[in-house]
């Protein structure tokens, strides 16, 4: 598969990072690249082979239904770019929003 | 330089159970060499003060009898381990200036055991790389040099290039390490230690920076066999705070280094002669078969005949697993935030300068190779082709003990080498990959020097969770090997 | 229902999707509170917020609830199920995903009664319910410029229960939705409340003409919290579909908001980006494996359902459908009225908690079912009293008043009322001569044949025991004295 420019502003929104156009050109290269280097996977033949999304050979443990986190605001607030604990009580922020 | 900081671990441990220095000297040691060395851009952050106290500290157990097993030794922690307090980046833009309000599972088992931190080591950016020239905070140059062209700066592998160094460099008695594709073997390669990444749910992935969550494990990189042993004990163990941790019992480690290997079968896989293997890689590889027979092992040939798939399948795998873990970076609660005129835009632009190229890269083939109408050919073909992988060591597995192989298809490269083609940066790891995408233990250590004077690296593979075994038999070919040479000053 | 337009007749099809809040002290994958009303990130753990190298581990409870609905919704039980991450950029979406199920959900295909007015019930089928984290919520009116996130409800256990696309009017949707959340409360395993935001319902709405069996193009009306709001948002919108279809339009895909002041709905701005949700299973979690003694012993606590509560009341009381159909829509109403109506005339039991009872309870908001306004046992032993005599139907209507007054048991009310019933012949003899000696002009007329003037009779000698004598004997005995 190759992509052209299009499909990699696609997947960059997809991503949400920002490219300029002036990216667009070596990066549908080089996408294309590496795309075209891992479909070397088509020649192996998967007929009825599961696929594997784990090595763990496990089934996913439980816990139990009790409270033993949180209460802690200011530590999950210390690392807010967007200094948030006094003049805003206590939220994180972001560019306004409208549905 | 200090004679203190050319002890291995055991040595340390030892000789202070003795009273022979303490850990604050053992600590200032290192913590002079660290300084002395900052050209080699091995550590992101040092945190001298806190080592001092933390080896304070130590003396004090150590006098009130409760010395634990890393007790005093001074250790850095790749910046992947987020560390309470002291920041950690991944290194990368988008978490400078980051401050855990948690300490990962592993680095606390270390602190647990006694151990103080030096600070926080140079990596890949998100650990995605093989040479440590990824990281927004500087490369990292290998301490070694080729005797052929003195002036080239090399790298020291990676993703753990700032590990690897740091203990190659003695500004750091062990390191920790995480492993993805090759992480801690070929950088150990590199930088001629010995490292180990354990079975995959043997350490605790809980508060470690995720890079692609079925892949990554913590090891341990160290300057022998018997280290990596010993720091692997405090390492591992179940932790229910990770749903994909082992509940198994953590063995002693040490204890497996009994030297006697006879009897044992090593598979010696056909697939890893691929053309263009350099001659010195293949000639250490065979000295090192013959050290094994003669401690009385017996090569078998085996065929892992899915060998050539698994960089492929790795590149889909991988990026998939990682641009999902690196969504959470978008500049909302902690890390960069980059204005931007509305939400998307905030995203978009953080995002773009959080993360540096190669990041970028791999989350957007991630997007596109999970995106709808590409999942099928791409995300879950590769996990198809991921069991047959795994399926192969399955079944050497079941004719041989531990298989050897070289770690990596050639000794440490310029820094200016292999940068056009990310495909031909990612064949570094060829080796080491196949064992990740089996969550099998491997294990790198340093069994000879290339022509230039440059270390090569042995990799031992195991079967699940024995680790043992692989200790067993690296430490009979470190005996084997007698590798002593050091990078120039050390 | 149908609608007719200007080109001919229509019909409605409705899937619902309904997001409930699944009752546990902590959240599905890590170990902060889940309760409502906390300050701001306060019941956040560094999970929740997606923090750097943090990871899930499952609260069993949550699967246990899950698989208690299941039960209750008489669906399959899948024991093998898997979380997969659907990923998405959204300010109140801290890990950049949610993990939710996708094409192995831990329950699958089951079936809702849903109760008409006529008393009729019509099966609805439930596609599948999986288990998911919620997000957090954004605040969007205290700042001119900036969204507000609170993370307090990032990582709450929801289930995630999607229906056929079975219902084919705004009526059958409120059914639906009343019939569902009263299942819920039964098992116990998700509050209902739609205000407080337990209980979220996504309206999935096409139009297609009368006869037709396509399915045509459905919008998606998001988080609506109330069943009338659902029903309006139907309604509006089918009509919308009808209106654009007969204008030679075409509906696109999308999804939309309902405005509940305007009535309207309208499409929804953040969600403009193309969805591509690139589900995959999530490497942090393992398989869920749940055995099938679980799934027995879960099913060992059930408790009974609705619609066989409400099969027994008809068998058992005597009750008809409808009357039923109310006494069991509330878990607690129906505990109660099995309390009064427990070794008695069913019927009466359920004239009495359907009429006096709940007119009470209602009138005033501190009745609530662990305060109600007259205990079972006493509305019960007011009942035998009247069956046994003690008092009369209408007297009983008195005792009912001053049982919620005093809070007393009604004999003792009868007691210190003096509101016994008078059945002493002799006395009730004796007040039928004094108002006949009274009212010699009326008792003529009577014998004269204007039987008409029997009641007033009644009423007088009524009056004159205080409403006290029994209304039968009273009766028996006025027309005796008349052919005297
Ligand atoms: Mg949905
Ligand atoms: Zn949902």
């Amino acid at each position: 598969m190759s992509l052209d420019k299009a499909a990699v502003r696609a997947i960059a929104e997809l991503a949400r990072i920002e490219v300029r156009d002036e990216e667009l050109d070596h990066l549908a290269g080089e996408l294309s690249g590496i795309l075209h280097f891992v479909e070397q996977l088509a020649e192996v033949n998967t007929d009825g082979v599961p696929p594997m999304s784990s090595v763990a050979d496990l089934t996913l443990p439980m816990r139990a239904d009790v409270v033993t986190d949180g209460g802690q605001f200011a530590a999950v607030l210390a690392n807010a770019p967007d200094g948030v604990i006094e003049d805003q009580g206590g939220f994180f922020t972001v560019p306004k929003v409208v549905e | 330089m200090s004679e203190l900081t050319k002890l291995t671990i055991a040595q340390a441990r030892d000789k202070m159970a003795k009273g022979e220095f303490t850990a604050v000297e053992l600590t200032e040691a290192h913590i002079q060499a660290m300084a002395a060395k900052r050209n080699l851009g091995a550590y992101i952050v040092e945190t001298p003060d806190l080592a001092r106290e933390q080896a304070k500290a130590s003396d004090l157990r150590r006098q009130a009898g409760q010395a634990g097993a890393l007790e005093g030794i001074p250790l850095g922690i790749k910046d992947l381990f987020c560390t309470k307090n002291v920041q950690t980046t991944a290194a990368s833009r988008i978490l400078e200036g980051f401050k855990p309000q948690y300490e990962s599972t592993v680095s606390g088992k270390l602190l647990d055991a006694g151990s103080v931190m030096l600070g926080k080591l140079n990596l890949d950016e998100f650990a995605m790389g093989s040479s440590n020239m990824t990281s927004y905070y500087g490369k990292v140059t290998n301490p070694w040099k080729s005797k052929a062209d003195p002036a080239k700066k090399l790298v020291p592998g990676g993703s753990s290039g700032g590990s690897a160094a740091a203990v190659a460099a003695r500004i750091a008695m062990g390191a920790t390490g995480t492993d993805t594709g090759g992480s801690i073997r070929q950088p150990a390669a590199f930088c001629g230690i010995t490292g180990i990444k354990p079975t995959y749910g043997r350490c605790s992935r809980w508060g470690v920076v995720a890079f692609a969550s079925s892949l990554d494990q913590a090891g341990p990189m160290a300057r022998d066999v018997r280290d990596c042993a010993i720091m692997l004990g405090a390492m591992a163990g179940h932790d229910p705070k990770d749903s994909t941790s082992a509940p198994m019992a953590v063995p002693n480690f040490e204890a497996a280094l009994t030297g006697d290997i006879r009897g044992l079968k090593v598979g010696i896989p056909k697939e890893y002669r691929p053309d263009g293997l350099s001659d010195e890689i293949q000639k250490v590889w065979e000295q090192g078969i013959e050290w094994l027979k003669a401690a009385g092992a017996t090569p078998v040939e085996i065929t892992l005949p899915h060998t050539k798939y698994a960089l492929p399948t790795y590149y889909i795998v991988a990026p998939a697993e990682a641009s999902s873990n690196l969504a959470r970076y978008d500049g909302v609660r902690f890390g960069l935030r980059v204005e931007g005129s509305s939400l998307d835009d905030m995203y978009k632009k953080t995002r773009a300068a959080g993360f540096g190229s190669e990041v970028r890269r791999r989350i957007m083939i991630g997007t596109y190779v999970l995106s709808a109408g590409y999942y099928d050919a791409y995300y879950s073909k590769a996990q198809k082709v991921r069991r047959l992988i795994a399926d192969d060591f399955k079944k050497a597995f079941e004719t041989v003990d531990v298989i050897l192989t070289p770690t990596a298809p050639s000794a440490a490269f310029g820094m200016d080498e292999n940068t056009d083609d990310p495909v031909t940066m990612w064949l570094n790891d060829v080796f080491t990959i196949p064992t990740s995408l089996a969550g099998l233990p491997g294990l790198s250590l340093p069994a000879g020097l290339d022509a230039a004077g440059l270390p090569l690296g042995l990799q031992l593979i195991g079967r699940p969770f024995d680790e043992e075994t692989v200790f067993k038999v690296a430490g009979v070919m470190e005996s084997a090997a007698g590798f002593t040479a050091t990078p120039e000053g050390v | 229902m149908i609608i007719q337009g200007d080109t001919g007749d229509w019909e409605i099809v409705i899937g619902l999707e309904v997001h409930a809040q699944v009752i546990s002290n902590a959240k599905l994958f890590s170990g902060a509170a889940t309760a409502f009303g906390a300050e701001p990130n306060d019941q956040v753990s560094f999970v929740d917020a997606g923090f750097p190298g943090m990871l899930p581990v499952i609260n069993e409870k949550c699967v246990e609830q899950a698989v208690r609905t299941g039960l209750g919704l008489k669906a399959q039980i899948n024991l093998t199920s898997v979380f997969a991450r659907k990923n998405y950029f959204y300010a109140d979406l801290p890990q950049g995903y949610q993990i939710s199920q996708y094409d192995m959900p831990i329950v699958g295909e089951g079936t809702l009664l849903i109760d008409l007015p006529d008393g009729s019930t019509r099966a609805i089928g439930i596609e599948r319910l999986h288990l998911e984290q919620d997000a957090g919520k954004s605040i969007h009116d205290m700042h001119p410029s900036k969204s507000y996130i609170d993370l307090n409800r990032s990582g709450v256990a929801l289930m995630e229960i999607v229906s056929k696309p079975d219902m084919r009017s705004p009526e059958e949707a409120g059914a639906y939705l009343t019939k569902l959340r009263t299942i819920l409360r039964y098992l116990g395993t998700c509050d209902g409340n739609m205000q407080e935001g337990s209980m979220r319902c996504d309206a999935n709405v096409s139009v297609r003409p009368v006869g037709s069996t396509e399915l045509r193009t459905r919008c998606e009306i998001k988080n609506v919290n109330s069943i009338r709001f659902v029903q309006q948002a139907i309604e509006y919108e089918a009509r919308r579909h009808i209106d654009v279809y007969e204008n030679g339009g075409e509906i696109k895909q999308e999804t939309r908001l309902f405005d509940s002041v305007k009535g309207e709905t309208r499409s929804m701005r953040s969600k403009e980006h193309a969805h591509d949700y690139r589900y995959f299973p999530d490497p942090d979690l393992l398989p869920l494996v749940v055995s099938q003694d679980l799934v027995d012993s879960i099913k060992a606590t059930l408790p009974e359902l609705p619609d066989e509560k409400k099969a027994r009341f008809m068998a058992e009381y005597g009750l008809n459908a409808y009357d039923a159909g109310v006494m069991v829509a509330e878990k607690e109403a129906a505990e109660f009225f099995e309390g009064v109506a427990k070794g008695r005339d069913g019927k009466t039991a359920a004239n009495w908690v359907m009429g006096d009872f709940f007119a009470t309870m209602n009138s005033d908001a501190k009745y609530t079912w662990t305060n109600p306004p007259v205990s079972a046992e006493n509305l019960g032993r007011m009942i035998d009293l009247i069956k046994d005599g003690t008092i009369s139907t209408r007297l009983a209507k008195d005792v009912f008043i001053f049982m919620v007054e005093s809070g007393k048991d009604p004999a003792t009310i009868v007691e210190e009322k003096g509101l016994k019933q008078v059945t002493d012949t002799g006395a009730i003899e004796k007040a039928i001569d004094e108002v006949f000696a009274a009212n010699p002009d009326k008792v003529a007329e009577v014998k004269a044949g204007k039987d008409k003037l029997m009641g007033w009779f009644v009423g007088q000698v009524m009056k004159a025991t205080q409403g006290k004598a029994n209304p039968g004997m009273l009766n028996e005995l006025i027309a005796k004295k008349f052919k005297e």
